[in-house]
């Protein structure tokens, strides 16, 4: 009757969604453009959302004055935003959406003044919408798979009957429970997600033309509400609901049977409905999506946005253009343009006259994002009670890092290789966990550590981030690049590797944990132009000391 | 605008709850931090609080809610000095605003209409002698930060631009929530909150189930809902009320300085203002519970809330600043003895 399983969902999240839209929050479509996702958008059209971008300025959001019309008239002409309408707002790449704008439009839908349309079209596994509108948005949609072929009817006029039926439908305590423990077994915090499922449930029961919520109604909203929701496994809690996950399940489960459903908890049943309906990439994508977030305040943008030098416009403020701050054109007319009249600017010469408290400048959002990165050596020759002493010394440098509010990444190198064992983040409970796990013994292989640092930083010097490099070792390299065990080619790649460093990130530090002072260490730190620090015992106050002075330049 | 949620209808989050009923005993502790989980009902706790506190007298028509006609800034040419009871002003600072609507700009109108050059006050200073709420503090632009910073320190806003000079007065309560998932606070903003509470899920059905019911039965009837509160909201109306009468005779016993100082030490918590925090804080806990004399578990009960964010934050330590807040108040002051409370 109506296509495949995936079309009926598209269909019931469709009709749910335009049976009350500001009710549900929103709608999330993750698709690429294509015909699939024109056939939804075109289903919705009666709607009347207002597409927006991600970059919309401030006052088309929450209104301001109409410079074309101000300058028109002579005088201020004020205009509403789209928020202050309280139309649906349809967000396209929404993938690229700020926090502050995220944020915004969360309020926005809290207060009931609109509901989002959103289009999403990641890509990558680092590409996810913001937090604060995954929480909001009730429903979920992936079209990525769908076939325009496959589609059935999709009826979203006449729900009037459905409308007035969903104010009577109720939800009781039982169901709620249910909802609840759902949502918990899936390991969501959020207390929205079980609201936003009732909501959808008792949508689903008028539109079914009942009165009352059932297993069915309930099973669909937390397919559609909660799936997308739930944690990837390994952040999820432990499971409380004993039912394990079942993974191998690719079909969506068949209808709850009545003999089955007597011996099964509710919960448990919906549980696993949701299991079957997660969709895999979106989960690891969120798991990124909250690092990424805690990583860089403009996430969600792509690396090249992300950039301090260039970074996202702020609003024009008061001030003489310099090298520094160019001028804001638009904002400066936009100050100018009522005055006129008084001016007398605008008179027969038709000449504006310009004042100099007229003259704004643009402004863009720009910190200077220290990265720290740390290389640490976990070889064997740190032997592993040392090894305890530098991750204590870490952690002190870390700590003073996060004072800072720098970024942190951690390299170490053991064995015949370094690794990133931690990409930039100001994530420190992450830091924490990885270094509480890095393992020691092996070689030392000090050119691998230094150039998978130089390599890092060199990344991180295209996103804007300034780079600077904490090496904590005891000098003894005997690991050449190629892996190698020689010391003398080991000892003349770190050299190479040095040089390298010298160029990106010169100004670091070298801590010296080997028990007497290494000369080759503080001429190698000298290639770097780094600090050198002979710590015999790195002792984790006496370290934090020491280093202060050097890092906080 | 719809109506609020009753304040004393959100379910559990008892920390922020007492906080922000402390503030409203005494504002001059300075306001209310709430960080935390998505979705566990920040922002309605803060919007239910404007609707719970006591009615204000002000000037009618003043533009900075002065309670006296003296009070009122020149500019604002106040006629009469009439006196209006309005509901305390809980003013949002949305995120995106500019410097011209917190601070108060040229009023362009008048300018092009009559020729004055006459001043359009901001959010600054609706807010006066009331609240002034951020939600996603910490997403907040830099530039308005330190604005606020600038004004929240001296109690006053001044506007030098367009050839103007206007000052007047900003005193008002910040209330900040936030997720801290999307960016840290700075340093400077966090010392600026009196209060700074962390707020969870609730974790069991039970509690969550509630919720869930009582937000139901609101968006179904807020009216009805809102007179089913009722009672109670002017129950805690009443005590705040009381409270406030009671301040001034609180008496601080010399140990009790004692211990705040010696809390503040061994948490070395920078300046002075954790100490007087923590101070003004217990007085009001005390004024609320109707005692005469700051007790001990006055101190107790809320040092984590005066402290907690004033720490040199550790983030080695999982515990979290709360917990060391409790800890060592525990080694300072003692175990809590058991027939206490």
């Amino acid at each position: 009757m109506s296509g495949s399983p995936g079309w009926a969902r598209v269909r019931d999240a469709l009709r749910l969604f335009a049976l009350d839209p500001k009710a549900m929050g929103g709608i999330w479509i993750r698709s690429r453009p294509g015909p699939a996702r024109d056939r939804v958008l075109d289903l919705l059209a009666p709607l009347g959302a207002r597409r927006i971008t991600p970059n919309i300025a401030d006052e088309t959001l929450d209104g301001g004055m109409d410079l074309a019309a101000t300058l028109a008239l002579g005088r201020p002409v004020e205009r509403d935003g789209i928020l202050a309408r309280g139309d649906l707002i349809c967000l396209g790449m929404a993938e690229r959406t700020a926090p502050g704008l995220a944020a915004r439009l969360g309020q926005a839908i809290d207060r009931r003044e609109t509901a989002l349309l959103v289009l999403d079209e990641a890509a990558g596994e680092d590409e996810t919408l913001a937090a604060p509108l995954v929480d909001r948005l009730s429903l979920f949609l992936d079209l990525s798979d769908l076939r325009l072929a496959d589609l059935g009817q999709v009826e979203l006029r006449n729900l009037d009957a459905a409308r007035a039926r969903r104010a009577r439908v109720m939800l009781t305590d039982d169901d709620r429970q249910t909802l609840v423990a759902t949502a918990m077994s899936l390991g969501i915090r959020s207390l929205r997600a079980p609201m936003l499922a009732a909501q959808a449930a008792r949508g689903l029961a008028a539109l079914a033309g009942r009165d009352r919520v059932e297993i069915d109604d309930l099973r669909r909203a937390v397919e559609l509400t909660l799936a997308h929701r739930a944690l990837a496994a390994e952040d999820a809690p432990p499971d409380q609901s004993d039912a394990p996950p079942d993974d191998d399940a690719v079909e969506p489960p068949e209808p709850p049977q009545d003999d089955a459903m007597q011996g099964t908890p509710p919960q448990d049943m919906l549980v696993d409905a949701a299991r079957a309906e997660l969709p895999a990439d979106l989960l690891r994508a969120l798991a990124a999506g909250r690092a990424a977030r805690v990583q860089s305040a403009a996430r969600g943008s792509g690396a090249a946005i992300r950039s301090n030098r260039r970074g996202r416009p702020l609003p024009a403020r008061q001030g003489r253009p310099s090298d520094a701050a160019r001028l804001d054109l638009a904002a400066t007319l936009r100050a100018a343009a009522p005055w006129q009249k008084v001016r007398g600017g605008a008179g027969p010469e038709q000449r504006l006259t310009l004042r100099l408290e007229d003259l704004h400048v643009r402004q863009f959002e720009q910190k200077s994002d220290r990265l720290l990165i740390f290389v640490v050596d976990a070889s064997g020759s740190q032997a592993m009670s040392r090894l305890a002493e530098a991750k204590g010394a870490i952690e002190i440098l870390l700590s003073q890092a996060y004072a800072r509010r720098d970024h942190v990444a951690l390299v170490a190198f053991r064995g015949t290789g370094a690794e990133i064992l931690l990409p930039p983040t100001r994530s420190l409970v992450q830091t924490r966990k990885r270094l509480a796990a890095l393992p020691g013994g092996g070689g030392t292989p000090l050119a691998a550590g230094l150039f998978t640092a130089a390599n890092l930083a060199r990344q991180v010097r295209g996103r804007g981030f300034t780079p600077s490099l904490a090496l904590l070792t005891d000098g003894r390299a005997n690991i050449a690049l190629d892996g190698a065990a020689d010391r003398q080619a080991a000892a003349r790649d770190a050299r190479l590797a040095a040089a390298q460093i010298l160029a990106l990130c010169p100004g670091g530090i070298v801590i010296d944990t080997g028990r007497r002072p290494t000369p080759d260490l503080a001429a190698l730190a000298d290639a770097m132009a780094a600090h050198y620090l002979p710590l015999p015992r790195a002792d984790a106050a006496r370290l934090g000391r020491a280093v202060a002075p050097i890092m906080a330049g | 605008m719809s109506r609020t949620f009753p304040f004393s209808a959100i379910v559990g989050q008892d920390d922020m709850k007492r906080a922000m009923v402390l503030t409203a005993i005494d504002a001059r502790i300075g306001g209310v931090l709430v960080l935390g989980d998505r979705g566990t009902g920040k922002s309605t706790a803060v919007r239910a609080l404007a609707a719970l506190l006591p009615k204000m007298r002000v000037v009618d028509g003043c533009p900075v809610n002065s309670a006296r006609k003296t009070d009122c800034p020149d500019w604002a040419e106040i006629g009469s000095a009439k006196i209006v009871t309005r509901p305390t002003p809980v003013v949002d600072l949305p995120l995106g605003v500019t410097e011209d609507r917190v601070t108060g700009a040229l009023d362009i109108e008048r300018a092009l209409t009559r020729g004055e050059k006459a001043f359009q006050p901001g959010l600054l200073a609706r807010a006066n002698r009331g609240y002034l709420y951020i939600d996603e503090v910490n997403l907040l632009e830099d530039h308005i930060v330190d604005l606020l910073l600038d004004v929240a320190q001296s109690g006053e806003n001044l506007v030098e631009r367009e050839g103007m000079s206007i000052r007047h007065d900003a005193r008002f309560v910040l209330v900040g929530s936030g997720n801290p998932e999307e960016g840290e606070l700075r340093p400077q903003l966090l010392d600026r909150f009196g209060l700074s509470v962390d707020v969870t899920s609730p974790q069991d059905v039970g509690t969550r189930v509630e919720v869930m019911r009582r937000r139901d039965a609101f968006d179904r009837d807020p009216r009805s809902f809102a007179r089913h509160w009722d009672a109670e909201d002017t129950t805690l109306r009443e005590a705040i009320v009381a409270a406030r009468k009671m301040l001034p005779m609180v008496e601080t016993p010399e140990e009790i300085l004692h211990d705040c100082a010696a809390i503040c030490i061994a948490l070395g918590s920078d300046g002075l203002r954790g100490e007087l925090t923590l101070l003004r804080t217990a007085r009001a806990e005390a004024a609320f519970e109707g005692a005469t004399l700051i007790g001990r578990d006055h101190l107790r009960r809320v040092a984590a809330m005066a402290l907690q964010h004033r720490l040199r934050r550790d983030p080695m330590d999982e515990a979290g600043t709360a917990a060391r807040v409790d800890r060592i108040v525990t080694e300072v002051l003692g175990p809590r003895r058991a027939a206490a409370e």
